[in-house]
């Protein structure tokens, strides 16, 4: 088999995994916009908040104490002891509820029946803020997360593809349990819409919100609901990419990433939004593989964006969007 | 009582049209106008004109070539520091490529090239609305971006990757460069504000301001009523980009004198012209110079007070910056999404009244 194709190959399966990191950012996305109809532009802030949260409990930081010190002159900085992930993972979760109520009382609620373009812009002014709050709470230097999951090349893809092609691949290990992961949310997620009586509230809600009031369905809660687990999603998001890279700054700029991964799935598709990112994924990788010695390297900048804005020029709707009706 | 309307009859449509119709208005207008021109440049430093002044109204020419294209005509752009890019690189090819010419017509050839970028990534447009057009902008700031950090001909081969401005006179006087002072670098920059304004006021209230307006409030309608959107919708990303492409060579020539596309044009310039737009208010010439005003006054007195009043460090301080910024955006657009524009009629309203209020 020829090299070309080999690497190629390579850089499919590369892409696929990294698909899988951009689509669990673009759930937490599907499902706020599924459910309150905003774009919540501040889902990328909120991975790294999850994430920045996650390593302060784990490492026992005290909150805002670079704040504290320079308001009253102490030299705060740690706890003193360490707590065990599986206690800080849950620890987290509670912080992203709470941080969903808040969002709900001082912000969502004053802002009903606005413009979703009003709403867009309210929740970049959420991200600003959620990113100062972030940095002032837990510092802004890279952190290094690790939460047990294992790392390094995959020996077992290597043996096999080494077997078959006299070549081995390079992945991930890391990366095939994120794929496993975001499998198990996309699974949880579906049954919990389908099968539990909040899941069918929340469908209710993200056909027809007044319906749904008439019926008797609290938007208010539903509406903390869904934050709440689009906190949750960010939180997997954020492990995940903070495994990978180190909790830092540009984890936020993933949330841009997954816009074109929406624009391709379209914006209302749980589905869609996997896929979206399955096809930005391997795009982007094959085609910097391809290109790059012809236009130069990282293509990955912006290869998402074109492809997003030639599709839409095609099929605005997306992959699996609903049909856009119009009427004055 | 302190502002007054009553009293002020016109006789003619010519006087009846014209910008400010108010008196108080008018005469508050040539004040400044007045102040800007003769008093200013008695009194300016370089601290304030290069911390204050100048960004001040160069972003205010950004502010407001976004506000016609977000606030007049309804286009959400996410690509303006690209745009402001473009202008910054045309302007330095045109120096380099033709030293004699002067340094006005360069900026303003740079405003006619990013007036076309505009429109080429304004025709998705014509298709998309709402979020995924801010995609499509989006698209336009990252490849624009990189574009000009990888193509070598933008930046004529220099090794760093940056690109300089040489120095360029105006009457004589230098205004870019190293040897221009804060007079000079001022009173550019307040010329083709002062120009630029007066532009964007008078195409707003005229016909093609109104088919903007038309297209913003609902474009199905717009056009059964004969607004052809294919122009309107142009028409507003041309003539925005003009204006964020003169702010992006002025930042580049007279301002930072030496500019790397990604530091300098950063996506977070393009979301600091957007708040910008958001917290003066959308769809309000008067806005654009608000919300410029706050944004950049803003961070300059909390870095004054946290770090020079307080001590603190200074990244904390920026931090603390940052999210200030965050949640004023969500308070305005909670208590007022109209802005400070709108802060402003109110107090005109209650002015009119004191001290008699019913």
């Amino acid at each position: 088999m020829p090299d070309t194709l080999l690497f190629a190959m390579e850089a499919t399966l590369n892409g696929l995994t990294a698909g899988v990191m951009y689509a669990l950012v673009a759930l937490g996305f599907v499902l706020i916009f599924k459910a309150s109809g905003i774009f919540n532009f501040a889902q990328g802030v909120m991975a790294l908040f999850a994430a920045l949260t996650l390593v302060g409990f784990q490492s026992g930081q005290i909150p805002f104490s670079h704040l504290i010190n320079a308001m009253f002159g102490t030299r705060l900085h740690h706890f003193g002891w360490n707590m065990p992930t599986l206690l800080a993972i849950p620890a987290t979760v509670l912080v992203m509820i709470l941080l969903a109520v808040l969002v709900e009382r001082f912000i969502l609620k004053h802002l009903v029946n606005q413009e979703p373009i009003i709403l867009f812009m309210a929740t970049i002014g959420l991200a600003y803020f959620l990113e100062g709050v972030g940095d002032i709470m837990w510092g802004a230097e890279v952190k290094a997360l690790d939460v047990g999951l294992p790392k390094g090349m995959s020996g077992a893809v290597d043996d096999v593809t080494f077997a078959w092609f006299g070549y081995g691949f390079y992945i991930d290990r890391l990366e095939i349990w994120a794929a496993g992961i975001a499998a198990l949310l996309v699974a949880a997620l579906t049954v919990f819409s389908q099968y539990t009586k909040q899941g069918r509230a929340l469908r209710a809600v993200a056909d027809d919100h007044q319906a749904a009031l008439s019926v008797g369905i609290s938007l208010r809660f539903i509406w903390v609901l869904t934050w709440s687990i689009a906190g949750i999603v960010a939180l997997v998001a954020g492990i995940m990419w903070g495994s990978k890279s180190g909790v830092q700054f540009s984890l936020s700029l993933i949330a841009l990433k997954a816009l074109p991964v929406l624009i391709l799935g379209g914006f209302t598709s749980i589905p869609g939004a996997i896929i979206g990112g399955l096809i930005i994924g391997v795009g982007e990788k094959l085609f910097d593989f391809f290109m790059s010695p012809i236009i130069g390297g990282a293509t990955e900048n912006w290869f998402a964006y074109m492809l997003a804005l030639v599709f839409l020029l095609f099929r605005p709707q997306g992959l699996f969007g609903e049909r856009i009706i119009e009427r004055v | 009582m302190l502002y007054r309307e009553a009293g002020d009859f016109k006789t003619s449509y010519v006087a009846d049209n014209q910008t400010f119709p108010i008196k108080f208005d008018r005469y508050g207008y040539y004040f400044l106008l007045g102040f800007a021109f003769l008093v200013m440049p008695l009194i300016i430093n370089d601290y304030w004109a290069n911390s204050i002044v100048v960004p001040f109204l160069i972003y205010t020419i950004a502010a407001l070539g976004l506000n016609i294209l977000i606030g007049y005509c309804g286009q959400l752009s996410l690509g303006t520091g690209a745009f402001m890019a473009v202008g910054a690189y045309g302007s330095y090819k045109l120096m380099t490529a033709f030293p004699e010419l002067n340094i006005i017509f360069v900026i303003i050839i740079a405003g006619f090239i990013t007036a076309g970028v505009g429109v080429l990534f304004g025709l998705p447009s014509l298709r998309i609305k709402g979020f995924y057009l801010a995609v499509a902008t989006l698209a336009a700031q990252f490849f624009l971006i990189w574009l000009f950090t990888r193509t070598a001909w933008f930046y004529n081969y220099s090794p760093t990757g940056m690109i300089s401005a040489p120095t360029r006179e105006v009457f004589g006087v230098p205004v870019t460069g190293p040897r221009a002072s804060a007079v000079s670098m001022y009173m550019i920059c307040l010329c083709f504000l002062v120009v630029t304004a007066w532009l964007a006021r008078n195409l707003t209230r005229g016909s093609l301001g109104r088919q903007w307006m038309a297209i913003r409030d609902m474009d199905i309608a717009a056009e059964i009523i004969g607004v052809n959107p294919l122009m309107a919708k142009l028409t507003a990303f041309a003539v925005s980009s003009f204006f964020v492409g003169i702010s992006g060579a002025l930042l580049f020539t007279v301002y930072l004198g030496a500019a790397e596309a990604g530091e300098a044009f950063g996506i977070d310039k393009s979301f600091l012209v957007l708040f910008m737009v958001i917290i003066g208010g959308l769809g309000s010439i008067f806005g654009a110079f608000a919300g410029a005003f706050f944004l950049i006054v803003g961070p300059v007195l909390l870095k004054l007070l946290l770090v020079n009043g307080l001590g603190w460090p200074t990244d904390l301080a920026a931090h603390l910056e940052i999210m200030i910024i965050g949640a004023l955006i969500l308070v305005f657009l909670i208590a007022e999404p109209h802005g400070i524009a709108a802060l402003w009629r109110t107090i005109k309203e209650k002015l009119r009244l004191w001290p008699f209020p019913y």
